[in-house]
C-alpha cells in the first residue's frame, strides 16, 4: 500500500509539473468555454431573454462548466497515448509498479486540472456578474458535480488511450464528441425548447441531469431532489465506466 | 543466487505468421557484458521485451537472477534496469526530477534517494546539470539521462537496447565507457546491437541472432579465431615490370609454407591468407630475406565480427540492414 502511494505520487507529480510548466495548455483548453461565456453569453442575451428569463450568462455557466469538465476529461488520456507511442509507457511498465498506479496517477491529475479550470471559469463568471444563489457551499457543490462527470469521462479517455492506435484518431474523437454531448443536453437552452428527437437524446444524456442540478444551485439555491437525481445518474454512469474500464484496461496493461 | 544472471531455455515467440524467436537458449554470467548481435528484425528486441516482462513468451523458460519471469514478474522488474532504444525522457522534467521519478517507481527510501541520484549522475557524467530541463538537452545528453534512470536502484542486471543508435562519435564513446564502468562495479549488462564494433569493443560474450535463431555464440575473439583467417599483405619495394618476377617468386615460396591457406597478387602486393598472423609473419619475413626481396610495407588484418556474421549466416550484415531500412 505504501509502495502504491509512492509510485502513484511520483506519476502525479510528473503530471503536475507538466501543468505548471505548460500553462498555455490550460489557456488553450479554456479558450472555447471562455468564448462561449463572454461572446455567446453577450450575443444571445437579448434573444434568450424571453425563454430563459434573466441573465443568459448565468443561465449558460452550468453548461459551460459541464462542457469544460467533459472536454478536459475526454482529453485526459492523451499524454498516456503519447507515452505509449514514444516507448515511455513500456519503460514505465518494466518497473516494479502496480499497473493501476498508471491509471490512478493520471486520473487524479486530470481531475485536479478539471477542478482548476472550473474555478477559473467560476471566477470569470463572477467578474461578468454571475452570482451563485447557493453561496460558497454551492461553489464547492458545483466543483464536486464537475468531478462526478469528470470521473466517468476520464475513464472513457483512458480506455481510448490504450485501445486507439494513434493520437490522430484520439483528437478526432474528442473533436466530434464534445459539442454533440453538450448540445444534446440542457446546456444552452431549456429542454422544452428542443425538438422532440433532441429532447429524447437529452433525457438519456447524464450531462442534462448534471446541468439541471448545477443550474438550480446557481439560479435558485439548494434543490435536494434535483441533486439526488443528478447524483444517482452520475454515479451509475461512473460505475458503468469504471466497470468497463476495469475490464478493458486489465487486458491492455497485463 | 547462482552465478548465472540470465538463463534462457528453448524460448519461442510467434507473432502471427512471423517467428520472432525460434528455440533460443543462452546464459549470461554475473559481471559480464553480453551482446545479442544481429540485423534489425532478427528478434533482439523481442528477447529484451521478454526479459523485461513486457512480452509473454509462447514457450520456454526464462530466469533473471534465479527468478522465473512468469512466476514472479514483479521481482524480476525490481532486479533489472531497462533502457529502451527510443529516448524516453520527458521534455518538461529536469534531470533531477527524472531521477526522483524513477527512484519512486523503484520504491527507494527517502534516505538513499539523493545519494543514489548523485551516484547515477556521476556515473554518466551529468553531475552539475540537475536543474536543466530535458527539453533543452542535446540528444546525447538525453541518452545519458535515460541511462542514469536505469541504474538508480542499482539493479544486478541492466538491459540496453541499441544503446548507441543514432549518437555521434564522442557520445558513443561516453556510452561505451559507461557500460564498461557498470561492469567494473559488478553489474551484468545485456545489450542488443547491430553494430559489430560496439559488440567487439564491449562484450565478453556475444550471440549472433538471425531470423530468430542463434547462429553462433561465444567470446568475440573465439568467434574470430573459428574463422581461422588473418590476411597478411606484403608490398614489394621499387616495383616495376622487371620486379614482377620477384612477386611470383615470393608467391611460390610462401605458398609452400604449411600455415598459408591462399595467396592473391594485387599490383605490387601479395595478399596471403593465413590461419594466424602471429605464427605466419616471422616465417614470411624469413622467406623474403632469404630470397633478397626488398619489402616496402607489410600489413596484416584480422577479420571483424562482420566477417564472423557473414561466415555463420551466409549473408553480409550491412546488406540486411539496408533491406530493412
Amino acid at each position: 500500500m505504501l509502495e502504491f502511494a509512492q509510485e502513484t505520487k511520483a506519476q502525479l507529480v510528473r503530471w503536475m509539473i507538466h501543468l505548471r510548466r505548460e500553462p498555455f495548455n490550460i489557456a488553450f483548453n479554456l479558450l472555447n468555454p471562455v468564448i462561449l461565456l463572454i461572446f455567446m453569453g453577450g450575443a444571445f442575451q437579448g434573444l434568450a431573454q424571453g425563454s430563459v428569463g434573466g441573465d443568459y450568462r448565468t443561465y449558460l455557466l452550468p453548461g459551460i462548466l459541464a462542457l469544460t469538465a467533459f472536454g478536459n476529461s475526454m482529453a485526459g488520456g492523451i499524454p498516456l497515448l503519447f507515452d505509449k507511442e514514444n516507448g515511455s509507457l513500456l519503460r514505465l511498465m518494466s518497473t516494479p509498479i502496480s499497473r493501476a498506479s498508471i491509471l490512478v496517477g493520471r486520473f487524479l491529475a486530470v481531475n485536479i486540472n478539471t477542478t482548476l479550470q472550473c474555478v477559473i471559469l467560476l471566477g470569470l463568471g463572477f467578474i461578468f456578474g454571475v452570482r451563485i444563489a447557493a453561496g460558497l457551499g454551492g461553489v464547492l457543490a458545483l466543483l464536486g458535480i464537475g468531478l462526478l462527470l469528470g470521473f466517468g469521462v476520464t475513464v472513457i479517455s483512458l480506455i481510448l488511450a490504450f485501445v486507439l492506435k494513434n493520437h490522430g484518431d484520439f483528437f478526432a474523437i474528442i473533436g466530434i464528441s464534445a459539442l454533440p454531448a453538450t448540445f444534446l443536453s440542457s446546456a444552452f437552452v431549456p429542454l422544452d425548447s428542443l425538438p422532440l428527437w433532441m429532447r429524447l437524446i437529452a433525457w438519456v444524456n447524464p450531462m442534462t441531469y448534471m446541468i439541471d442540478a448545477m443550474r438550480s444551485l446557481i439560479l435558485s439555491g439548494w434543490d435536494l431532489p434535483l441533486l439526488v437525481r443528478m447524483a444517482i445518474v452520475l454515479l451509475v454512469f461512473d460505475g458503468a465506466m469504471f466497470w468497463l474500464g476495469g475490464r478493458v484496461l486489465r487486458r491492455h496493461l497485463a | 543466487m547462482s552465478d548465472t544472471v540470465v538463463r534462457i531455455e528453448n524460448l519461442r515467440k510467434q507473432y502471427g505468421p512471423i517467428t520472432a524467436l525460434d528455440d533460443i537458449s543462452l546464459e549470461v554470467e554475473r559481471g559480464t557484458i553480453f551482446g545479442l548481435l544481429g540485423p534489425n528484425g532478427a528478434g533482439k528486441t523481442t528477447a529484451v521485451k521478454i526479459l523485461t516482462t513486457l512480452v509473454r513468451p509462447d514457450a520456454g523458460k526464462v530466469e533473471v537472477a534465479g527468478t522465473d519471469i512468469l512466476k514472479d514478474p514483479d521481482r524480476v522488474r525490481s532486479l533489472i534496469g531497462y533502457v529502451p532504444q527510443e529516448l524516453t525522457v520527458d521534455p518538461y522534467l529536469t534531470v533531477a526530477e527524472h531521477l526522483r521519478y524513477y527512484a519512486d517507481l523503484y520504491h527507494l527510501s527517502a534516505a538513499v534517494r539523493e545519494p543514489r541520484i548523485r551516484e547515477a549522475l556521476g556515473l554518466v557524467g551529468l553531475a552539475g546539470q540537475e536543474d536543466r530541463r530535458a527539453r533543452y538537452l542535446s540528444g546525447g545528453t538525453k541518452k545519458k539521462l535515460d541511462l542514469a534512470c536505469g541504474l538508480i536502484h542499482r539493479p544486478p542486471l541492466i538491459l540496453l537496447d541499441e544503446p548507441s543508435l543514432g549518437l555521434d562519435v564522442h557520445v558513443r564513446r561516453d556510452v561505451w565507457n559507461y557500460v564498461l564502468r557498470l561492469k567494473e562495479q559488478g553489474t551484468t549488462v545485456f545489450l542488443c546491437t547491430n553494430y559489430m564494433d560496439e559488440a567487439e569493443r564491449l562484450c565478453d560474450e556475444v550471440a549472433i541472432i538471425d531470423h530468430g535463431k542463434i547462429a553462433v555464440a561465444g567470446a568475440p575473439a573465439a568467434l574470430r579465431s573459428q574463422l581461422k583467417k588473418d590476411v597478411i599483405s606484403v608490398e614489394i619495394a621499387g616495383f616495376n615490370e622487371h620486379e614482377r618476377e620477384k612477386l611470383a617468386t615470393l608467391e611460390k615460396a610462401v605458398s609452400q609454407l604449411a600455415i598459408v591457406q591462399a595467396t592473391t597478387k594485387d599490383g605490387a602486393r601479395l595478399k596471403i591468407d593465413v590461419e594466424s598472423n602471429e605464427i605466419a609473419l616471422p616465417q614470411i619475413l624469413e622467406r623474403t630475406a632469404s630470397l633478397s626481396i626488398p619489402i616496402r610495407t607489410i600489413t596484416y588484418s584480422r577479420p571483424g565480427l562482420d566477417e564472423v556474421f557473414l561466415h555463420f549466416t551466409g549473408r553480409p550484415l550491412a546488406e540486411e540492414k539496408e533491406k530493412d531500412a
